[in-house]
């Protein structure tokens, strides 16, 4: 556990520690600190469930077979009591009478029926004599003469002195128990007192046990033969359709599975002096309906509990990394920034030493130049006149054009204070049109004033603010074909901040060209421009605190849209 | 205005550049003396005082803001012309400050500087003291 653990927090250190831009990086650290969250938190809880679970079944086991064994004692018992009563009554009439007054019918009819009157359930009463013979009968039967001799009972009530018979149906076709007891006088003189009991007692015991629908009870032989009948498993005399399970004097639960798959209780208790057991049954259905109850409200809970601690978790940690994700680009974002800004900084001293080295050279060359030119021009009959001529003019115009050169890499060196003061950017806009409505003219491209009358006035640098207008529509217009268009608009964009865009139909740029335009150097117009107009005005815009986007769209146009503060910005 | 009476002095270590610079100034009528450090220039004030003098920024030796402070300070009526390779800088700001007359950039327009030196002598003729 502790190195699943370990392991896992290794990999989100891992994970944290890879490149921030890589794609799938915040999904995949987002999915592993939800699985560690919830496995550190699901995992006591799946715990404690289990366990509880567990416990919670045992204990209700416990209290369904407790009850179930003291009741299947409590029969057991009663069972006992019932046969033990009903052969003292037929073992105290044998010793109680001699022979001849039981061999007299009369008297044993008189017995029979003092009997009957003082204790249930006896059907017939007979002597029989050491031969095995019915002497007198007392009952709906004509059995006297009858021989029994020869029968299991007869031999073994002989040998035990007390018997009782599994049950048999007899010549009356209802269930019966046979109750014999053997009497031997001092004179050495023998008879079996023979009794019959209806079993209809025993299914009143066994209804006083008051099991509840689907349970049952019934008695059984060693044999596994029904000797009452059975709700479940058949009528007298018919067989369990299952092995008893180890039974002893003690009632006993264990839990059987039925042949038809069903799972029951079972309590089992041999009744003593005879070959019966007492079985109750009780299916576990029945018995854990309230468990079953219990069981699916705690598995509701436990379920609601895992979701909403999922969802929690998946919420905060989807909290965490969204602030991760937006302090991590804004870190790369200021990082990219301040690399935008050391970059012009170290381009602009460059610039400067660059441009101050050339401008001596480029004034000596000038010099001589026009050196020449005034000395051709003092003498009239100056050789190829002409020809030097156009030659020094076009060292001159590469001289001016290499002035043009410094001179705009000195504008981008140089660092002037800002100077702030309240400004109608709409008025800029249209003073700053001025400087190019000739040239729009002359190639008939059509100028569109989109301007918000009540834009408000912002804090800012007139002058700076000025180039970045120009240098913007500066590259508009040549981007734009002859005859083309520029809608300039201004808006009032949100609580902080001015919009101002400058959109033109001209060729547009590729992703490429769009993603580069800021960097310093990076030109598509060749010879004619130093790289360094977008980046200035890049870096005037950051400055004053704005916004620079460019939306581009090659063969169909661009839009740069610039915003600024509408208050001061320190710094 | 007769610019063979004017009295200039040009400083810039970059010999080639300034000479070549005179040589233009004379074809034209103007007569110039030429040094190439602060301490020539000094020394070429303290013998003659110009009306007017251009003078590089950047050079060995004495700097040429601080040749422009102390000419400044003796010979107020003096105008100096300041020169710089690298445009108008913090340094061109300072020279104004110093007194400088005007703050002109290599490469040289030939024209322009003649204007400015005509508008400085003219300064200099209509100052009280010279």
């Amino acid at each position: 556990m502790k190195n699943i653990l370990s392991s896992t927090l290794n990999t989100i250190k891992a994970d944290m520690d890879t490149d921030i831009s890589s794609p799938g990086r915040y999904r995949l650290l987002r999915r592993k600190i939800v699985s560690l969250m919830a496995l550190v938190t699901l995992l006591p809880l799946l715990s404690l469930a289990g366990i509880n679970y567990y416990e919670h079944q045992n204990t209700m086991t416990a209290e369904i077979q407790a009850p179930l064994r003291a009741l299947v004692g409590k029969a057991k018992h009663s069972f006992e009591l019932f046969l033990a009563e009903r052969i003292s009554a037929v073992s105290f009439i044998a010793s109680a009478y001699s022979f001849n007054e039981l061999s007299d019918d009369a008297n044993l009819q008189r017995i029979f029926q003092v009997m009957r009157r003082e204790f249930t359930g006896f059907v017939d009463l007979g002597l029989i004599d050491p031969t095995g013979r019915q002497i007198t009968y007392s009952g709906p039967y004509d059995l006297v003469g009858r021989n029994y001799s020869e029968q299991a009972w007869f031999q073994q009530v002989q040998f035990k002195g007390t018997y009782v018979s599994d049950v048999f149906l007899g010549f009356r076709k209802f269930p019966h128990v046979v109750i014999a007891v053997r009497h031997t006088t001092e004179s050495g003189q023998s008879w079996v007192l023979r009794a019959t009991l209806d079993t209809m007692h025993f299914d009143r015991i066994l209804a006083a046990m008051g099991l509840g629908p689907g349970s049952d009870a019934f008695l059984v032989n060693h044999h596994g033969v029904l000797q009452t009948e059975s709700r479940r498993y058949g009528r007298v005399l018919d067989k369990l359709p299952f092995e008893l399970p180890p039974t002893n004097f003690e009632s006993n639960v264990q839990s059987v599975r039925e042949p038809d798959g069903q799972n029951v209780f079972i309590a089992t208790a041999f009744v003593a002096d005879t070959d019966f057991a007492l079985v109750a049954v009780k299916p576990k259905p029945t018995a854990f309906s309230t468990w079953y109850t219990v069981r699916i409200d705690l598995l509701f809970i436990f379920v609601s509990g895992v979701v909403i601690i999922f969802l929690a978790v998946y919420r905060v940690t989807s909290l965490l990394i969204t602030r991760l994700q937006e302090s991590d680009e804004q870190r790369l974002g200021a990082i990219h920034q301040m690399e935008h800004s050391q970059k012009l900084s170290s381009i602009g001293r460059l610039a400067a030493g660059v441009a101050h080295e050339i401008n001596n050279p480029l004034a000596i060359i000038n010099e001589k130049a026009g050196l020449m030119r005034d000395i051709m021009g003092l003498r009239p009959d100056f050789p190829e006149k002409e020809k030097f001529a156009r030659q020094i003019e076009a060292i001159l115009r590469s001289v001016d054009r290499c002035r043009g050169i410094t001179h705009r890499m000195l504008g981008f060196a140089k660092r002037m204070d800002v100077k702030i003061e309240v400004l109608d950017l709409n008025a800029v806009l249209v003073e700053t049109l001025g400087f190019l409505e000739r040239e729009a003219e002359y190639r008939n491209v059509e100028l569109v004033r989109e301007l918000a009358p009540d834009l408000p006035n912002v804090p800012s640098d007139h002058g700076q603010i000025q180039q970045v207008f120009l240098n913007i529509m500066n590259n508009a217009l040549a981007a734009v074909p002859d005859g083309g268009r520029i809608v300039l608009r201004t808006w009032d964009e949100s609580e902080n901040f001015v919009a101002i865009s400058i959109q033109d139909n001209g060729c547009g740029m590729s992703d490429e060209t769009a993603k580069n335009m800021f960097e310093p150097f990076f030109t598509t117009k060749k010879e004619k421009g130093t790289g360094l107009g977008m980046s200035i005005t890049y870096g005037i815009v950051k400055r004053l605190g704005g916004e620079i986007k460019v939306m581009s769209k090659l063969n169909e146009g661009t839009t740069m849209t610039i915003l600024l503060p509408k208050h001061s910005v320190e710094g | 205005m007769d610019m063979s009476t004017w009295k200039i002095l040009l400083v810039d270590d970059e010999a080639e550049f300034i000479n070549t610079l005179a040589e233009r100034l004379d074809i034209r009528g103007i007569s110039a003396r030429v040094v190439y450090d602060g301490d020539a220039a000094l020394k070429a004030v303290a013998e003659e005082v110009p009306q007017a003098m251009v003078l590089d920024v950047m050079m060995p030796g004495i700097k040429g803001l601080d040749v422009l402070q102390r000419v400044k300070e003796e010979h107020p009526e003096v105008q100096v012309i300041l020169l710089t390779g690298q445009g108008k800088t913090r340094d061109g700001i300072e020279g104004m400050r110093y007194g400088a007359f005007a703050y002109l950039m290599k490469p040289l327009d030939l024209e322009e500087l003649i204007t400015t030196l005509g508008e400085a002598i003219s300064a200099t003729q209509g100052t009280p003291h010279a």
